[in-house]
């Protein structure tokens, strides 16, 4: 199986090229929810592609399902439920707040929140010592340097 | 016997990446100057050698030496010759090749134009990038050998290049990305040569800063065509997928967009450079850790290469040398980083900082996102997928206070704004009530609906535009009238205006195409019509198109809009010979300013109808006239004259002054 | 901070400080590190495999034709009374092939087996059994891959692991071959009971 697999992904492995099924809707919240449904969803079997653009069997069939179930007038929770019970939450390209997942918003977020408490008290701490001898942008050695090469790049 | 010599061009080459790797930094250490002028000599020699390799390499593939594996597996005798010379970095080996000539390329440039910079300190860059060489012709050599042989069972002929890939969008792309990437490899080669040796000041930075806005502006527009060719050649009608492919080029990017600010402000304040030394460091590091991602097979994306433990073990060995080395020499030798220079809250460095913490949370954003399903699974939490809701949506959040930043930076003063901010509120308010006003009235005019989501985009974009322009009139009257003042403003003055105008054309596409893009799914017979967006859609006819490797229909629709002729649009779909089961989509797309027409031919259908996808999508072209626009702001940049390194006076004023 | 804090605070020594600078640099060495031993494992891992939503649930109801006499119908009293393994096959799937010799030896030493045909051809199938053996005690057929769906069924091959109460235990994506089933399958298939 996976020697199998190996020698079809031998080359870059695209495995894409658009869909197109033409279903019929009744109303426009239907298309839409439908659009955003297959959108959303991850085909279980294809390399990481969401229903609506994945060729494989598997996805024409959710497909067809998700269908179904829209023109049975099922909502959006409804509809994912379904599938995340029979596929677990991978099927879902939005991950559930769970404690295992939280530290895709925490981390960042904790990050913003030091990064500017950092950059706050260093302007203050910074300001404090004015006086400081420090004070200078460049020590005198680098005003050198930099002045030769001012001047010689100028000429 | 050809490919023989390019194997053993490749040999030598690493032969000499391990030289370049050791003389020179011995030299630097004992102060010897034979062995420190050895680097510029081993540069160039392993640049001339890893040429010929790829030369060889690339002249198997056009005379079709099918007794190489390589070329058998991704060309063809039909393939036509430009996709034959593209097919040399189609699949996995080649494309390592290229990544190594890449950085034999770096490193020549680095050897050759840097003559400003004194030589013991460029012997320690040069040997720095001849570390990372090694790496790269290792694994190479060691487990993606290009060419070797299929003897003694030669195919009659090749396997094909992936169709996809048969595209000229195809052909730059991997190129220029990777020039993007291999080139923060100079940022973070110079960062640790300053590191080893101790001296890290706004020397450093100005030595750096050219190099890294060369990598950003090569990294910019590879990421840019790609999303372009992802448009126009996969038929979604969609520009980014948040695969994990496209996350290992973003995260780079955005480290290295964090570091060519950072490294603007170390240079000019001498601040912030521990921060920037890090950068510099992560830049690169996430370049290594896209290769690694992509080709190791860890994690499951569309674009992955073909998986083999083995290879994803070098790289990730080496990945460990590399990124913790680097980090390890951080942690000790940081301490000898010294900031100086002070700045109050309300200053151009504040601002800029915290640009900086808002591109790097952006990067944690991708870094966890692509991360944590791997993660999560190896816990034993099971499988999760982190796709295009969650990326849409955080990425709507964070980037408001980043515009909102970004517009009122340049406005600031370097180190403290005068104690009377009245006067600079009242022109942000202005600016932002004229964002606000324009962000409605946009929608107003193009669309039928006016979307809360959507005006918050066009406000910033808006904002970042009308405070560009605000500063830039400030600066030109400071000392000037506004005409003569405008002509003075340096190149990089531009580079920064450009840099963010850039970024808010991306911000007006993305948020237009996000918000009222339309998409159907038609049946549709010849002879049909469909009005769609207030175009009339007249699918004409269709019929066969072949060619030299493939078989296909045409179809022919006529555009029509308020009874007006407007344009004929032809999309195909292809059967390519080598690849019957994966049919390709050529869309049709008729372009314009305000909006792309974008149609897809599907399957024909049982009772003769075709399925046919069509797409409005408007300003979707100013996302990547964005990525353009920032290019070119990138190259302006460069094109500064305290750049200018080849100025040989410089170079003798410099080497009397140093070391 | 203001600089009366400041001066209240007991001054750290030059040591100390350095060495706390020191703990706060080697932060991005230490997540690194973590990193990538994640990735380390992720190396021997095949990332397709996705685990089932069904461990400790019972089998969903159903309603499916015989594959051998098509007027015959099943429903989900056919899963339960005895451990079984369901195993989900196709004549389109390369690997199916590889795997059903196994199938016919396990078979034969007593593992009771219920073959699900999935999203196939009647005709073909029957052909296949005909020229392979049967090794399957009742044959489900599924050709729309209705009850597949229903079973988190996203490829073939897949055996469900079923206890006598019709409850999945287990699941098995891909093969099952003699190193698979000896290593850590048999002793699954033995629990059951």
């Amino acid at each position: 199986m996976k020697k199998l697999f190996v020698l079809m992904t031998l080359m870059l492995s695209f495995s894409v090229a658009a869909v197109i099924d033409v279903y019929d809707f009744e109303t426009e919240e239907q298309e839409a929810l439908f659009r955003t449904l297959t959108a959303e969803l991850r085909c279980p079997k294809c390399q990481n592609n969401n229903l609506a653009d994945s060729n494989a069997s598997i996805a024409k069939d959710m497909r067809q399902k998700t269908y179904n179930m829209v023109i049975e007038g099922q909502n959006e929770d409804q509809i994912v439920d379904y599938w995340i019970d029979r596929f677990g939450n991978f099927v879902l390209y939005k991950p559930p707040v769970t404690l295992g997942t939280a530290i895709l918003w925490v981390g960042p977020g904790l990050f913003v929140l030091f990064g500017g408490l950092i950059i706050v008290r260093n302007s203050r701490r910074k300001v404090s010592v004015e006086t400081d001898e420090r004070d200078e942008e460049l020590t005198s050695a680098e005003k050198d340097r930099l002045a030769k090469i001012l001047k010689d790049s100028e000429k | 016997m050809i490919p023989e010599i390019g194997h053993f061009s490749l040999i030598v080459a690493t032969a000499l990446s391990f030289l370049l790797a050791i003389y020179p930094l011995i030299g630097a250490k004992i102060n010897h100057p034979g062995m420190i002028n050895s680097a510029k000599p081993l540069a160039i020699m392993q640049f001339l050698l890893m040429s010929l390799s790829f030369a060889v390499l690339a002249y198997a593939f056009a005379t079709d030496d099918f007794s190489v594996g390589y070329v058998a597996t991704n060309s063809n005798s039909l393939l036509p010759i430009q996709y034959k010379i593209s097919a040399v970095w189609g699949g996995h080996e080649g494309s390592l090749l290229l990544w190594s000539l890449t950085l034999a390329i770096w490193t020549a440039a680095v050897a050759v134009f840097s003559q400003g910079i004194p030589k013991v300190a460029l012997a320690r860059v040069l040997s720095v990038m001849g570390m990372i060489a090694i790496g790269f012709n290792l694994f190479i050599l060691l487990t993606s050998n290009p060419f070797d042989r299929t003897l003694p069972y030669l195919p009659l002929d090749g396997n094909d290049l992936n169709p996809l890939l048969q595209d000229i969008g195809l052909i730059f792309h991997p190129p220029m990305l990777y020039m993007g990437y291999v080139g923060f490899s100079v940022a973070f080669a110079f960062a640790i040569a300053a590191l080893m040796a101790g001296r890290l000041d706004s020397a450093w930075a100005r030595w750096s800063r050219p190099w890294t806005l060369i990598a950003w502006v090569f990294l910019t527009s590879g990421i840019a065509l790609g999303s372009w060719w992802a448009y126009y050649e996969l038929g979604w009608g969609g520009w980014w997928f948040w695969d994990p492919v496209e996350n290992s080029s973003f995260m780079p990017w955005l480290a290295g967009t964090a570091l060519i600010h950072s490294l603007a402000v170390s240079e000019k304040r001498g601040v912030f450079k521990s921060w920037t030394v890090l950068l510099s460091i992560s830049a690169f590091s996430l370049s290594l850790l896209g290769t690694f991602l992509v080709r190791s097979g860890v994690l499951v994306s569309v674009h992955a290469f073909a998986s083999d433990p083995a290879r994803g073990l070098f790289i990730l060995a080496f990945l460990i040398a590399v990124v913790g080395g680097s980090l390890l020499l951080y942690a000790v030798k940081g301490s000898e980083i010294k900031s100086r220079g002070k700045y109050s809250l309300f200053s151009r460095e504040t601002f800029l900082l915290m640009n900086n913490v808002l591109l790097i949370a952006a990067l944690l954003v991708v870094l966890i996102g692509t991360l944590l399903p791997l993660v999560h699974k190896e816990l034993g939490m099971g499988s999760i997928s982190i796709g295009v809701p969650f990326f849409n949506n955080i990425f709507f959040y964070m980037i408001i206070p980043l515009a909102i930043a970004l517009g009122v930076a340049p406005l600031l003063r370097w180190k403290k704004q005068e104690a009377d901010l009245r006067p600079l509120f009242k022109q942000l308010a202005v600016c932002a009530v004229a964002s606000i006003v324009l962000a409605v009235a946009l929608p107003a005019i193009f669309a039928d609906k006016i979307k809360i989501v959507a005006v918050v985009g066009f406000a910033l974009a808006f904002w970042v535009i009308i405070t560009s322009s605000l500063e830039v009139y400030i600066r030109a009257t400071h000392r000037h009238s506004f005409v003569s003042g405008v002509t003075k403003l340096g190149r990089s003055h531009w580079a920064m205006v450009l840099g963010h105008v850039g970024l808010a054309m991306m911000l007006i596409g993305i948020s237009a195409t996000q918000n009222y893009k339309i998409e159907k799914d038609l049946r549709m017979l010849p002879g049909d019509e469909v009005v769609f967006a207030d175009y009339l859609f007249e699918f004409e006819r269709i019929g066969e198109a072949n060619g030299s490797n493939y078989e296909g229909y045409k179809a022919v629709f006529n555009i029509s809009k308020d009874g007006k002729f407007e344009t004929v649009m032809k999309a195909e779909k292809r059967s390519y010979f080598a690849q019957r089961s994966m049919p390709m989509t050529e869309a049709a797309i008729d372009w314009g300013v305000t909006r792309d027409l974008y149609i897809a031919l599907g399957e024909q259908l049982a009772d003769d109808s075709w399925a046919i996808r069509i797409y409005y999508e408007p300003f979707i072209r100013f996302i990547w006239w964005g990525g353009l626009v920032m290019s070119i702001g990138g190259l302006l940049a460069v094109s500064d004259r305290r750049y200018r390194f080849v100025n040989k006076r410089v170079a003798k004023a410099q080497s009397l002054g140093q070391e | 901070m203001t600089d009366d804090e400041k001066k209240k605070k007991p001054l750290i020594t030059a040591d100390e400080k350095k060495k706390k600078q020191l703990m706060t640099r080697l932060i991005p060495l230490i997540v690194f590190l973590c990193v990538s031993a994640f990735l380390y494992i992720g190396l021997f891992r095949d990332a397709t495999v996705l685990e089932s939503t069904f461990i400790g649930r019972p089998v969903p109801e159903f309603a499916l034709n015989d594959l051998v006499e098509p007027e015959l119908q099943h429903d989900k009293s056919v899963l339960t009374g005895q451990p079984m393994l369901l195993n989900v096959w196709a004549t389109w799937c390369p690997t199916c092939y590889a795997e059903h010799k196994y199938l016919n030896e396990l078979a034969e030493d007593g593992v009771y087996i219920v073959g699900m045909n999935y999203k196939d051809e009647r005709s073909k199938a029957l052909r296949w059994l005909e020229e392979l053996d049967n090794p399957y005690k009742i044959s489900l057929y599924d050709p729309d891959g209705m009850l597949g769906l229903d079973l988190g069924v996203y490829g073939a091959p897949e055996t469900f692991f079923i206890d006598s109460k019709g409850i999945i235990q287990f699941k098995h994506v891909g093969d099952i071959n003699p190193r698979n089933w000896n290593g850590e399958l048999k002793a699954i298939y033995e629990q059951l009971k």
